[in-house]
């Protein structure tokens, strides 16, 4: 055997590990908890997976500056990315930039956070399986291939890699029938977006031969006055762009793809469900703007960019308004998310403007992407802890009189919905006015109706979470229920049902996201460099 | 000395937070107290700031204070920073002046409320961002502000949000001023589009074209006119009355309500520039919104509500000044109004207080007795603003109806109208509510339905009792019956047996054996005949006597009938019984119905309308004095006199607008307004006091008005914004559920498997993708080849 090797020369691209840092670091995580709580008795103890995961999650977030040194000091950036620091890797099958590394940040925090709120989670449920957590951070080593991915073919793997783990985490609740529903209705219809995405890659490969971004591009820049250079089949080119809009748009819930969301977030877990908002949006839309900027920002950019702009005006509509009508909280969030993945489609139509607009537009949405990290995290983290045993009580009537019984958690809530809001003073509103003032800088008649849009729905928007907020603040309705209660034995336990658990690592991720929404909301300008680097490194 | 501008919004801030912290532990009264000293202290560095100003030459009045910038974003900068000048100082002086009495006042009137802290913890961060709105130096910091005292007045119209109405006024409020907000932001995107900054500095000095100028100047009406309750955006301020009174006062009378009039003329360049129709929309916005308010304001029957709609027609007044480019004029009513109109509202606050309660002016009347300082300062409100010389608001009013005149004769009359109105609903209040019959312990409506529940209840039980005399009687009537007939039988036998005895006697003889015993049969069958006979006839005496009393029992049971029809159709006609008291005397017994009475009159017999505490008092008495003398600050006669006027000049650069009319027109135009307003105090007089005049029909007919336009635009507002919610759970049912509900009865139909796995509900969606893909691909087809 050992000769057959010999004899075939196999070249091996170079691989520069140390970049590979953060991607390695996650998917060896999620293998290495497999393996060790299968062979090691130690490992099954409480707590001991979610501690696991956390460090190797720190780890991945730590790596992250020493990477970010490296590619400053490179001395010779590598052509063909504008000057900017970037380093191709496993022959252009990856690239690590500064933008990849502020979509590795989001995810790995967002590993960290999920993590810790699905110990308490799991404890209350009597799970006790480390699977939740290898399955998160392979999901994550998948969402930071997809963000770095110079390749199509590369896209679609990390694309598969977050999605398919998500997948059964979504349906990983076994005692909940609502759970494997949505697991089940999440993978069929992915798979399918999958699919759509995959012809997709085809198209475009067909088209221009290539299927690396630098490739795809290279190739469009000759389109003339009367289409493109005679090599590149436009109707091709432009039905595959179509095809992966689709695909992406599905990820992040976009109108007319938004229409799993309200009933898979209403089935999954709540954790994971504060998982797919956070880490899975964050991929996306880092994926997306890779491929979008990068592969097809020149020549097509304005061809794609109107349909951006409709998907963008009709998510949020759909989003906010339909929110309005729900009365189970998980669903609200659900809407609110799918307007909040409109807003973001905002700063991308900018994003696809020329330069310097562009660069508002890419920062506009890396700022969203941070604080909704946060937001979305923090206020699932609530939802878990209201859920109460079982994961099932999430009619909004569920919170009437939080304030009372927990002031601490019904505050840092309060924080966190008036930032989905975009409230002044929190981070929500600075995401809010940078997407709407990015698509207000395009100075276009199309993009100020946008923007209108986007105000109008930032104001519908602001009911549905005060009425949350409200719910909380009043006092709780003498439940039926009690009154009913014959026996002491009976009222205690209706008391008992009624008395919330509050881990406390759950609660401190609930206050650390209020905290960041305030911070970022008061001193916006924090980090504001690495978001800078971040925005510049996609250059077509 | 300018800088100590910052602590003017710091000091209610750092009550606030205090409060927030500590609100509950310091109870009732400290926290009452720790507020009004925050705003006390507030008002002391708002003086400190005006000494720092005069200190200055007229022109050099102008001083922005940063405190750090907040938003960097390329070209874009948003500073935390306030802008002093003479239009904020002075704004911010009777923020902080009135606001400040308004805190001593709430101690005394929020006495005993569960949330006492909490009331003043709201009170404190309204103050902070009213004055966080007037001190911006840029359009984002005065939205904040603005955003802020929306939220407040929200949480205070629902303070006591138990009750369902005002929980449902809040939300009116809350649901019309998003609208205005709307017009804010983008007003607001339109106006950095234009000039690149939202500086009021650059704002201010920048030249932009006509048409920006009047698109913003629409935008920002609109913003306006849902914070200041104009048309058409006013229904939510008479539903905010629902709040405690303070606030009622403090927010929806004298300070928050008058933010869109700052902000337009705070905007006074831009107004400027823009095409002239804008500036008379805004005009007529005004006046008519003053006439329509004044209509609705004669027929209400709710003290607050009077000044509710009072509110709302003043405000049309400013936005009328605003409109005609008097600027001056406008903050010079916009001063005595909240003068007078804090007044007026602190004074039925402390009516209300008086008489425990009740809000209903029909149920007051001659209470100047019981609470003479209330009264006193409450006429000196009413003078004040019906614009009777010399009190402030003849000074400030007339000044907008002599701008009015020299913009458009026709908007002066409608100004001039609204006044008479003014006057007229003023002294209707003030005559229901302080003088003639004191009303308070009249027996209401509800009361006496009460009553003839009462008496239809017993004549009921009258009538039961009746009925029971009947069967009883009856049962006794057949038993004497069956006595008689018993009787009857026992006679017929004595008779007989006499009869037989006698018979007897005469056969055989005398001597014979048992001859004397048969004579004394005889003589004993003669003697039980008439007893038979005696029993007989009382038995009869008795049936006929029992029939009597079933006759009467019977009698009465029809009574007693009547009697409860006649108390059930006297309940159901009491509630239209109009005045109470005829209704009183027209009872069967005065005496018998009082004690018919509920317990809530009863109770009330016992309570004396009385004054209110000192806290209260002191207030009304300041605002008293500051109502009537007020219009000292701007004397027409002379321009040194114009103290305001000409402290304000340098904020309003040139825009504003000179009257150009002679002296002896200002003369006769006053001398008209000031004739009308008079004559309609007469007549108020004698239609009120002295009962001429059907006053039901002066009332219902405006009445009808007011309440078709409330509905008309309750319709507006919340249809086109319900109905598109509606809209929208109609195609989530339809649609959406429509999809999984076809698709589960389709898989009931096609087996159980299907349906479990929800499998229908997936390929929905499935298609529903598929159908999204295609109809992409269409759009870039279509696109290239088109």
């Amino acid at each position: 055997m050992m000769s057959l090797f010999a004899q075939v020369p196999v070249s091996t691209p170079e691989i520069q590990w140390f970049y590979l840092a953060p991607i390695l670091i996650l998917a060896l995580g999620g293998v290495l908890l497999i393996t060790l709580t299968s062979v090691a008795p130690v490992m099954r103890g409480r707590h001991i997976s979610a501690l696991f995961t956390v460090a190797t999650g720190v780890l991945a977030l730590a790596f992250l500056p020493f990477i970010a040194a490296r590619l400053d000091g490179l001395v010779d950036p590598v052509a063909g990315q504008g000057g900017r620091p970037a380093v191709d890797l496993v022959s252009s099958a990856l690239v690590v930039d500064h933008f990849t590394l502020w979509v590795s940040g989001l995810i790995s925090v967002a590993v960290i956070l999920v993590a810790v709120m699905l110990d308490g989670y799991l404890e209350r449920e009597g799970f006790e399986s480390p699977e939740w957590y290898a399955l998160l951070l392979i999901s994550a080593s998948g969402g930071v291939i997809l963000a770095s991915a110079e390749d199509l073919i590369v896209t679609f793997l990390g694309l598969e890699i977050l999605s398919i783990a998500v997948y059964v985490l979504a349906a990983l609740h076994l005692r909940r029938s609502e759970s494997q529903e949505a697991g089940f209705k999440y993978f069929i219809l992915g798979a399918l977006s999958s699919a759509i995405f995959l012809y997709g890659i085809a198209m475009v490969y067909g088209a221009t031969g290539s299927t690396t971004l630098t490739g795809v591009a290279g190739s469009m820049t000759g389109r003339n006055a009367a289409g493109l250079s005679p090599a590149v089949d436009s109707s091709l080119v432009m039905v595959g762009i179509a095809l992966m809009l689709i695909g992406f748009g599905f990820k992040v819930s976009a109108f007319p793809l938004h229409i799993w969301t309200p009933d898979v977030y209403q089935g999954s877990p709540t954790p994971i469900v504060g998982f797919m908002t956070s880490a899975v949006k964050v991929a996306a839309f880092g994926g997306m703007m890779r491929v979008f900027l990068v592969g097809f920002g020149g020549t097509f950019a304005s061809d794609w960019r109107v349909l951006v702009l409709f998907m963008a005006g009709f998510t949020i509509l759909f989003g906010s308004f339909l929110a309005i009508v729900q009365t189970n909280i998980k669903r609200t969030m659900a809407f609110s998310s799918i307007a909040h993945a409109g807003f973001m489609l905002v700063g991308l139509y900018a994003a696809a403007s020329p330069v310097a607009i562009g660069d508002t537009g890419k920062r506009a949405v890396l700022f969203y992407l941070l604080a909704y990290t946060f937001m979305s995290i923090g206020t699932f983290a609530v939802i878990s802890i209201v859920g109460k045993k079982g994961d099932g009580n999430h009619s909004i009537e569920a919170y009437r009189g939080l304030a009372k019984r927990e002031p601490l958690l019904a505050m840092a809530f309060t924080v966190l919905l008036f930032g989905q809001v975009g409230a002044p003073f929190t981070a929500g509103f600075f995401a809010k006015f940078r997407v709407i003032a990015a698509a207000a800088q395009v100075e276009r008649t199309e993009a100020y109706i946008l923007a209108g849009v986007a105000m109008l729905g930032a104001a519908v928007g602001a009911y549905l979470y005060l009425r949350v907020v409200v719910a909380m603040f009043l006092d709780v309705q003498e439940s039926p229920s009690t009154e009913m209660a014959d026996s002491a034995d009976e009222t205690l336990a209706l008391v008992e049902v009624r008395a919330l658990e509050v881990p406390p690592a759950t609660l401190a991720v609930v206050l650390l996201a209020a905290v960041v929404t305030l911070v970022l909301g008061i001193f916006p300008d924090i980090g504001s460099g690495a978001l800078a680097e971040a925005a510049l490194a996609l250059v077509r | 000395m300018l800088e100590a501008a910052w602590l003017i919004p710091a000091l209610p801030l750092a009550g606030f937070l205090t409060l927030l912290l500590l609100g509950r532990r310091l109870g009732e009264p400290l926290a009452g107290w720790l507020a009004t000293g925050a705003i006390g202290g507030s008002f002391l560095s708002t003086v400190v700031v005006l000494i720092g100003l005069l200190n200055k030459a007229p022109a050099e009045r102008f001083y922005i204070q940063k405190i750090f910038t907040w938003i960097p974003v390329g070209s874009f900068s948003v500073d935390l920073g306030f802008l002093v000048d003479p239009l904020s100082i002075t704004m911010s002086l009777f923020v902080t002046g009135v606001g400040f009495l308004i805190h001593l006042y709430s101690i005394g009137y929020m006495h005993g409320d569960a949330n006492f802290s909490k009331f003043f913890l709201y009170l404190n961060l309204f103050a902070a961002s009213m004055l966080m709105l007037v001190l911006g130096d840029n359009l984002l910091i005065t939205f904040l502000g603005w955003e802020g005292v929306g939220a407040c007045s929200y949480l205070l119209i629902s303070f006591w949000f138990d009750s369902d109405a005002n929980a449902s006024a809040g939300k009116k409020a809350f649901v019309t001023n998003r609208v205005g907000d709307f017009g804010f932001m983008l007003g607001t995107f339109l106006v950095f589009n234009q000039i690149g900054s939202i500086r009021y500095v650059d704002v201010l000095t920048s030249p932009i074209t006509a048409g920006a100028a009047t698109a913003i100047v629409l935008l920002f009406l609109l913003a306006a006119a849902g914070k200041s309750a104009q048309i058409p955006l006013f229904v939510w301020l008479p539903d905010a009355m629902a709040g405690p009174t303070p606030v009622s006062a403090l927010i929806h009378a004298a300070t928050m309500v008058t933010s869109g009039v700052y902000l337009l003329t705070r905007l006074n360049p831009v107004l400027a520039q823009a095409d002239p129709w804008a500036t008379s929309m805004i005009a007529w916005v005004g006046a008519i919104t003053a006439f329509v308010a004044a209509l609705a304001a004669i027929s209400q029957t709710d003290i607050k509500k009077v000044l509710a709609y009072s509110t709302v027609s003043q405000l049309g007044y400013l936005f009328l000044a605003v409109g005609v480019g008097a600027y001056i004029p406008a903050i010079f009513h916009m001063i005595t109004h909240a003068f007078f109109k804090a007044l007026l509202f602190l004074g039925s606050g402390s009516v209300i207080h008086g008489v425990d309660g009740e809000q209903d002016m029909r149920r007051m009347g001659g209470l100047a007795r019981f609470m003479p300082i209330t009264a006193g300062t409450f006429i000196v409100g009413w003078l004040a603003i019906a614009g009777v010389p010399p009190f402030s608001g003849f000074w400030s009013k007339d000044e907008i109806l002599l701008s009015a005149w020299n913009e458009n004769p026709a908007l002066w009359i409608v100004g001039f109208v609204t006044a008479i109105l003014t006057a007229f609903y003023m002294t209707r209040q003030v005559i229901l509510t302080f003088f003639g019959r004191t009303r308070y312990w009249d027996v209401t409506n509800e009361e006496i339905a009460f009553a003839y529940d009462q008496f239809a209840e017993e004549a009921q039980a009258a009538h039961l009792v009746a009925a029971e005399t009947v069967d009883e009687t009856s049962t006794a009537l057949d038993k004497a019956r069956s006595d008689v007939a018993k009787r009857t039988e026992a006679l017929t036998k004595a008779q007989n047996s006499l009869a037989e005895a006698t018979n007897a006697l005469a056969e055989s003889s005398e001597g014979l054996e048992g001859y004397d015993k048969l004579v004394k049969a005889v003589e004993k069958a003669n003697k039980s005949v008439p007893k038979a006979e005696a029993a007989l006839a009382k038995a009869t005496s008795k049936v006929s006597e029992l029939d009597d009393a079933v006759d009467q029992a019977e009698g009465l049971v029809v009574a007693a009938q009547l009697e409860a029809k006649r108390a059930a159709s006297r309940r159901t006609e009491a509630p239209t019984v109009s005045p109470v008291v005829t209704a009183l005397t027209e009872a069967p017994e005065v005496e018998a119905f009082v004690d018919k009475l509920p317990e809530s009159y009863h109770e009330r017999k016992e309570y004396t309308p009385h004054e209110s505490p000192w806290t209260m008092t002191l207030p009304l008495v300041v605002l008293a004095v500051l109502a009537a003398l007020g219009g000292a600050i701007n004397l027409p006669f002379a321009k040194r006199l114009q103290f305001l006027g000409n402290w304000l000049e340098p904020s309003l650069f040139v825009n504003e607008a000179h009257v150009t009319s002679a002296t002896s027109t200002k003369w006769l135009l006053a001398v008209v307004a000031v004739l009308g307003r008079l004559a309609a105090i007469f007549v108020a007089f004698r239609v009120y006091l002295h009962g001429q005049g059907n006053t039901e029909q002066i009332e219902s007919k405006n009445f009808a008005l007011a309440v078709t336009w409330d509905a008309i635009l309750a319709r507006f507002m919340g249809g086109p914004g319900r109905t598109l919610f509606d809209w929208m759970a109609w195609f989530d049912k339809t649609f959406i559920d429509g999809a999984v509900n076809g698709a589960a009865s389709l898989a009931q139909f096609t087996g159980k498997e299907l349906k479990t796995s929800q499998s229908g509900l997936v390929r929905q969606y499935a298609l529903f993708i598929s159908g999204s893909a295609g109809l992409i691909g269409l759009w870039f087809v279509v696109r290239l080849f088109a």
